[in-house]
C-alpha cells in the first residue's frame, strides 16, 4: 500500500516535472525541475530495492544539475540564462519527435512479455544486477572506467586554454612571470 | 563488497524522525551558542550566552524583504532546505543502539544528501535576482568542486575498512581501534568537507563581507533565520556523522552508547564552530588547486593504504 502511494506520487512528479523543463522561462527552473524529475525516478529505483543504485541516481543528477547551472551562465552567450526565455526551439519537430519516442517506449514497457518471477530475490541485488548486466564482461568494464577517466582528463587538459608551459616557462622549470597569472592556482606553484 | 542482511540495531519507528529534528535544531543552538560566546569574547562584550535567542527573536519579528522580479519558490526551497536536508543526513546516525532509517547504503545517503546542499545554496543566491547572491551561490559551487571529491574519497576508508556501506555496520567494525587513528587524513579531509558543505569558517567565501553578504545578502526575517539555522544545523549533522564514522560510535566507558554519541558529537561540532576564528576565509579559485593536487590524492592515497591493509586482514 505504501509502496504504492510513493510509487505513483513518484511518477507524477517525474512526468510532471519533466513536461515543467519545457514549460517555464527561467534556465534555473528547468535545470531544477528536470533535477526534482531525476530524484522522483532515483526514489522509485529504491523501490524496486535498488538502494545503491537509486541512491547515486540521486547523488547524480542533483550534482549534475548543480554544475549545470554553472555551465549554463559560463557559456550562454550575452547571459539569457539570466533572463526569462523560451524553453523551446523548433516546436512542431520536437513536438512529432519527442511524441513518437514516447509512444515507442510506453507501448514497448506495457506489450513486452514481461517474466513471472523465478524463485526469490538475491539479498544483495545491487551485486546481482552488476553481474547480470555486465556478467563476464566484468575485466572490460573495468578497464574501461580508467581509460574514460584518463580522456576527460585528457580532454580539459587539452581545452584548457592555459597549460603548464604558460604557468612554467617553456622549460617547465617555473621561468614564468608569476605577477601577471591571472589564474595563479593554490600551492603556490 | 559483502553486505549483513541484517544489522544488530533497533530500528525505531518513523515518527522518531521528530526527535532526530529536534535533536538537530538542539544542536544547532548549541552551535550558535559556541560562536556567541567567542564572538562576545573576541569583541570584549559581556554578552554572548544570549546571542541567539536575541538573534532569533530578532529575525522573527524582522518584515520580509521583497527585490525585484525574485524567483520566490526556488529563493524559499533553498533557504528552508538546509534544515531539513541535515535533518536527512543525520537519521541514518545510530545513536547508540537506536537508528530511525538503517540503509544498506547509509553512508551513501550522507553523500547523497550533502551534495544536494549544493543546489540549496545556489539557489538560494539564484533567488533574489541579485548580483551579490549570484556571486555567492558561484563561489560556493566553486568551493563545492573543490571539496566534494576529496570528501567523497574520505568517506570512501572507512566503508572498505568496515566491509559495508552501512553507517550501523562502519561503527560495529571499529571496536577497540577507532578509524581516527588509522585512517586520519580521511577524517582531516572529512571535516574539511563538512566545513564546505556548511559555508563555515574558510568556505564561507560565498556569504562574504566583501559581496555584502553573497547568498545571504538579500535574505530576512523567517527565510533568514531557517538559512543560519540550516548552516549550523549541517555543522551539526556532519559533526554527528563523524562518530560513526571515525569515533567509534557509541563506544565508551561508563556512560551508555547514546550519551556518548552526543558527547562525542558536540565535542567535534564545538571544534567546527570555533575553526571559524583560527583559519582565514580560502579563496574559491586558490582552494581548487589545494582541493584537486592535495587533498584528493592524499585522500586516495589514504583510501589505497585501507583497501590494502583490509585485504591484508581478510
Amino acid at each position: 500500500m505504501f509502496v504504492d502511494v510513493v510509487f505513483w506520487v513518484m511518477t507524477v512528479v517525474a512526468v510532471v516535472m519533466g513536461a515543467a523543463v519545457f514549460v517555464v522561462d527561467s534556465m534555473a527552473r528547468a535545470t531544477y525541475a528536470l533535477a526534482l524529475s531525476f530524484v522522483a525516478v532515483g526514489v522509485q529505483v529504491l523501490l524496486l530495492h535498488q538502494d545503491y543504485v537509486g541512491v547515486i541516481v540521486i547523488l547524480m543528477m542533483v550534482m549534475e544539475m548543480a554544475v549545470m547551472a554553472v555551465y549554463m551562465v559560463m557559456f550562454m552567450g550575452m547571459n539569457p540564462a539570466l533572463m526569462p526565455m523560451s524553453m523551446v526551439h523548433d516546436k512542431r519537430k520536437a513536438l512529432a519527435a519527442a511524441s513518437v519516442v514516447f509512444l515507442t517506449l510506453a507501448a514497448g514497457a506495457l506489450l513486452i512479455p514481461w517474466p513471472t518471477r523465478r524463485g526469490q530475490p538475491s539479498s544483495d541485488t545491487t551485486r546481482a544486477l552488476g553481474e547480470a548486466l555486465m556478467g563476464s564482461k566484468m575485466l572490460v568494464m573495468t578497464v574501461v572506467s580508467p581509460v574514460m577517466v584518463a580522456t576527460i582528463v585528457a580532454g580539459i587538459v587539452i581545452a584548457s586554454k592555459r597549460s603548464r608551459y604558460d604557468r612554467l616557462g617553456d622549460d617547465l622549470r617555473g621561468a614564468a612571470d608569476h605577477s601577471a597569472d591571472p589564474q595563479r592556482g593554490g600551492v603556490g606553484r | 563488497m559483502p553486505e549483513a542482511a541484517t544489522s544488530s540495531l533497533t530500528l525505531v519507528p518513523v515518527g522518531w524522525v521528530v526527535l532526530a529534528g529536534a535533536i538537530v535544531l538542539g544542536l544547532a543552538w548549541f552551535a550558535a551558542t559556541v560562536d556567541g560566546v567567542a564572538t562576545a569574547r573576541a569583541e570584549a562584550s559581556p554578552t554572548g550566552l544570549g546571542r541567539p535567542l536575541r538573534e532569533v527573536a530578532r529575525l522573527m519579528r524582522q518584515r520580509r524583504r521583497a527585490t525585484v522580479e525574485a524567483d520566490t519558490p526556488l529563493w524559499r526551497i533553498g533557504s528552508g532546505g538546509l534544515v531539513v536536508i541535515a535533518t536527512l543526513m543525520v537519521i541514518v546516525v545510530p545513536l547508540g543502539p537506536w537508528t530511525v532509517f538503517d540503509s544498506p547504503v547509509g553512508v551513501v545517503w550522507f553523500n547523497a544528501m550533502d551534495v544536494c546542499v549544493w543546489a540549496l545554496v545556489w539557489l538560494t543566491g539564484w533567488g533574489p535576482n541579485s548580483a551579490h547572491g549570484l556571486v555567492g551561490g558561484y563561489r560556493f559551487l566553486a568551493h563545492g568542486l573543490g571539496y566534494e571529491l576529496p570528501l567523497m574519497f574520505a568517506l570512501v576508508a572507512p566503508p572498505i575498512a568496515a566491509h559495508s556501506l552501512r553507517v550501523g555496520d562502519v561503527a560495529a567494525a571499529q571496536h577497540g581501534l577507532w578509524f581516527v587513528v588509522w585512517m586520519p587524513i580521511a577524517f582531516l579531509v572529512y571535516l574539511i568537507g563538512v566545513l564546505g558543505f556548511s559555508v563555515w569558517g574558510p568556505f564561507s567565501a560565498a556569504v562574504g563581507s566583501d559581496i555584502a553578504g553573497g547568498v545571504a545578502a538579500e535574505l530576512s526575517g523567517l527565510d533568514r533565520l531557517l538559512f543560519l539555522t540550516g548552516r549550523y544545523a549541517l555543522l551539526a549533522a556532519g559533526a554527528a556523522f563523524a562518530v560513526p564514522m571515525f569515533l567509534g560510535g557509541g563506544a565508551g566507558p561508563l556512560l551508555p552508547g547514546w550519551l556518548w554519541v552526543i558527547v562525542k558529537t558536540i565535542v567535534v561540532l564545538t571544534a567546527l564552530v570555533l575553526a571559524r576564528r583560527r583559519l582565514p576565509v580560502l579563496r574559491p579559485d586558490l582552494f581548487m588547486e589545494v582541493g584537486w593536487l592535495v587533498l584528493l590524492p592524499a585522500a586516495l592515497v589514504q583510501v589505497l593504504v585501507v583497501s590494502v591493509i583490509a585485504v591484508w586482514r581478510g
